[in-house]
């Protein structure tokens, strides 16, 4: 028999268990879809979801808020049987060769042509579509007009005249320019290979197997060692802090920032891509968009897929309003970021415009953590090491190459 | 309640907690390190020692174990001195010990995390205002990007300050405790024998503290090889590790949990090859330091 003291630790014990859970809906409810969201920093999104779910009638759907390390919690639940009906992503080549995910080619109907196509690309995988884009964030490089009017200094338009610019801009103590705290290597690795005409990877070869990629990454280097970037904020490039406060004159940052930089320095900033090597290379922006996905190991696909069809291609309300309403994202659907009012002047104009001329995937699909840990450690290790970027560049090729016969043949 | 049924009560959870979520998980990982297991945790393609071989191979993950060996090589002495010395100076002071001993004890009980961050966003973050570039100001140097430059690599300063202020009072604590069991008897004895302070040092406290120390030497290499929180929580970004001073986990952790491909089978094979890389050094230190 057991003891009155051992029932009662078990009896602890399971309570402990149970209040782990954070389940923030309604809980014990064994009919409803689980869909995952990662925690964004506004305020509102998550009564914002929330209140979409509720407004589904056909299936009683529990949203999840996911604080911290979203991407490993998701990873990891894909793994066993107890992960999300639906959850929001980006489309990797493994996960869909390991069958997590089912495709959704089928949901979008007419409303297909309405998605920007540079967005459904970062969703399709081997010809498949994987995800229903729900909102597009970029990147691209603020500067401060009134400091590049005092220095007589013109927006770059090139790679040479930004580091030109950042140099003439570094006086007394401001920098010219913040690129993150790593010296750029690790957000402007991917825009200086779009700047030379290469890439991560194209046509299922490695993008960047030229010596102009090893100019274009030596640009960095030279703009590391000029001593006209800012290192070691107390905010990492993705704030824009740095910028705000006014101990840069330009910042890479991203949409996101644009509400906090209007807040702080009024119309006294402009953005741009990051700019072009030269002839045969070409200006960019990157682009990476959240898409609403389907757990192939969820017992109930049709009712999931129905949903998300339901919540991102039928209710475009929803879109408009989770876009523009409370942080700052462009929409996915041309037919509803034209008519949105906050779009159409501005940085905010700027930035559509970018998007549309100047998108490259940030994260492509068959870019694999394998890929991108060469590549960056050959960036960093220019850019900071000063090691010598043929080689290193040689080496993270020759790694990317065998990754891709393992994926392709 | 007879004895047997008293023991489970007391041990069964216990242990049954330990077959679960350590025993089990290392087991199955050992498992794993033998078949091609991306983005599943049940093994498909047996592969045999091909993952082994890879990452004997793999140019990353041999020179964070390389840099990691010299890293062991320096903060375990200097951890070991610096704590025996603590230990010394707080065991011989007559007034305020125990006031000496918590205060160099406290950052023992703070997150590696909270202090990590601290580290890198207050006392040596790049700006002039950081608390160590401006006492380098009072000098007229300039200020210094401490987490970022690589030549010379100022965050070698940062890490190890961080560690040696993390870990110097647990080990000081294990020191004052063997200090503590040393008779008194011994060192009279040495007094009538004619020996210094140094002489007791050497030839009474420092063969009475061998256990002590083997047990020390022995915590200070294993958390040397297992580095991860305060590495992770200084030089990690969003974009990834810089391939500098990462350490063998965190070169795991990317490897075996990254976004963008999990790959189990050479994750495991990895962390086997650090455990048995591990339980070597420790074999091998045990048997010098007991001869």
């Amino acid at each position: 028999m057991i003891s009155r003291r051992g029932l009662l630790s078990l009896a602890g014990a399971s309570a402990l268990l149970a209040a782990c859970g954070s389940n923030t809906g309604r809980g014990g409810n064994g009919a409803a879809l689980q869909q995952w969201y990662h925690a964004y920093g506004e305020p509102g999104v998550q009564q914002a979801v929330e209140r979409y779910a509720k407004a589904f009638t056909k299936t009683p759907v529990d949203v999840q808020w996911n604080p911290g390390d979203y991407d490993s919690k998701l990873a990891t639940s894909l793994l066993s049987d107890g992960g999300p009906d639906v959850f929001e992503s980006t489309p990797q080549i493994s996960s869909v060769r390991a069958g997590q995910l089912v495709p959704l080619d089928d949901l979008f109907g007419d409303a297909r042509t309405d998605f920007s196509a540079s967005i459904l690309e970062t969703h399709t995988v081997e010809g498949k579509i994987y995800g229903i884009p729900q909102a597009v964030d970029m990147q691209m490089l603020f500067y401060r007009k009134s400091m590049l009017d005092r220095a007589g200094v013109q927006p770059p338009s090139t790679v040479d005249e930004l580091l030109d610019a950042a140099r003439r801009l570094s006086t007394g103590g401001v920098k010219g320019l913040f690129a993150g705290n790593d010296g750029g290597g690790g957000v402007l690795g991917g825009p200086a290979l779009w700047s030379a005409g290469l890439d991560y990877v194209r046509d299922r070869q490695v993008g960047f197997d030229d010596p102009l990629a090893a100019k274009a990454i030596g640009k960095l280097r030279d703009l590391y060692t000029s001593g006209s970037l800012l290192l070691g904020a107390v905010k990492d490039w993705a704030e824009p802090d740095a910028f705000t406060q006014g101990l840069v004159a330009m910042q890479w940052t991203g949409l996101w920032a644009v509400p906090a930089v209007r807040k702080a320095l009024g119309d006294d900033f402009g953005v741009l891509p990051f700019p072009s090597l030269g002839a045969g290379g070409r200006a960019s922006v990157p682009v990476g968009a959240f898409g609403a996905m389907v757990n192939a190991k969820s017992k109930r696909i049709d009712e999931a897929k129905e949903f998300v069809r339901w919540l991102w291609v039928e209710r475009t309300d929803y879109q408009e309003d989770f876009n523009l309403s409370y942080g700052f994202h462009i929409p996915p659907r041309k037919s509803i970021s034209d008519k949105a009012s906050k779009l159409t002047s501005g940085a905010a104009a700027d930035a559509v415009k970018f998007v549309r001329d100047n998108a490259k995937a940030s994260n492509p699909p068959d870019w694999t953590s394998v890929m991108r840990t060469a590549f960056n450690d050959a960036v960093s290790r220019v850019v900071r090491d000063g090691a010598p970027a043929d080689a290193e560049l040689r080496s993270a090729a020759g790694v990317v190459r065998d990754e891709l016969k393992r994926l392709y043949g | 309640m007879s004895h047997a049924r008293a023991f489970w009560l007391f041990v069964g959870p216990f242990a049954a907690g330990l077959l679960v979520f350590v025993y089990v998980p290392i087991g199955w990982s050992v498992l794993l390190s033998f078949f091609d297991a991306r983005n599943t945790v049940t093994p498909v393609e047996f592969v045999g020692l091909r993952n082994y071989a890879d990452m004997l191979t793999d140019g990353p993950f041999l020179r964070s174990l390389g840099t990691f060996s010299v890293f062991a090589a320096f903060i375990v002495p200097l951890t070991f001195v610096l704590a025996l010395v603590l230990a010394l100076l707080v065991s011989q002071i007559s007034f305020m010990q125990a006031f000496f001993r918590s205060v160099f004890f406290l950052p023992t009980a703070c997150s590696y995390v909270v202090a990590s961050l601290v580290w890198k966003l207050s006392v040596f973050n790049g700006l002039r205002s950081g608390l160590a570039n401006t006492v380098l100001s009072w000098f007229g140097a300039d200020p210094v990007a401490w987490t970022v430059s690589t030549s010379p690599p100022w965050y070698w300063l940062v890490l190890v300050t961080l560690r040696l202020w993390l870990q110097l009072g647990f080990y000081m604590i294990l020191f004052i405790a063997g200090l503590q069991r040393i008779p008194p008897v011994l060192y009279e004895a040495a007094a009538l024998d004619g020996a210094r302070s140094w002489q007791a040092f050497r030839f009474v406290t420092l063969p009475q503290l061998r256990t002590t120390s083997v047990a020390v030497l022995l915590l200070l290499l294993i958390g040397a090889y297992q580095a991860f929180d305060e590495f992770y929580n200084v030089l990690g970004t969003d974009r990834g590790y810089p391939p500098f001073a990462r350490p063998p986990l965190i070169y795991l952790y990317y490897t075996a949990l990254g976004s963008g491909g999990q790959d189990f089978g050479h994750g495991s094979a990895g962390a086997v090859i650090l455990t048995v890389l591990i339980v070597g050094v420790t074999l091998l230190q045990g048997r010098v330091v007991r001869r």
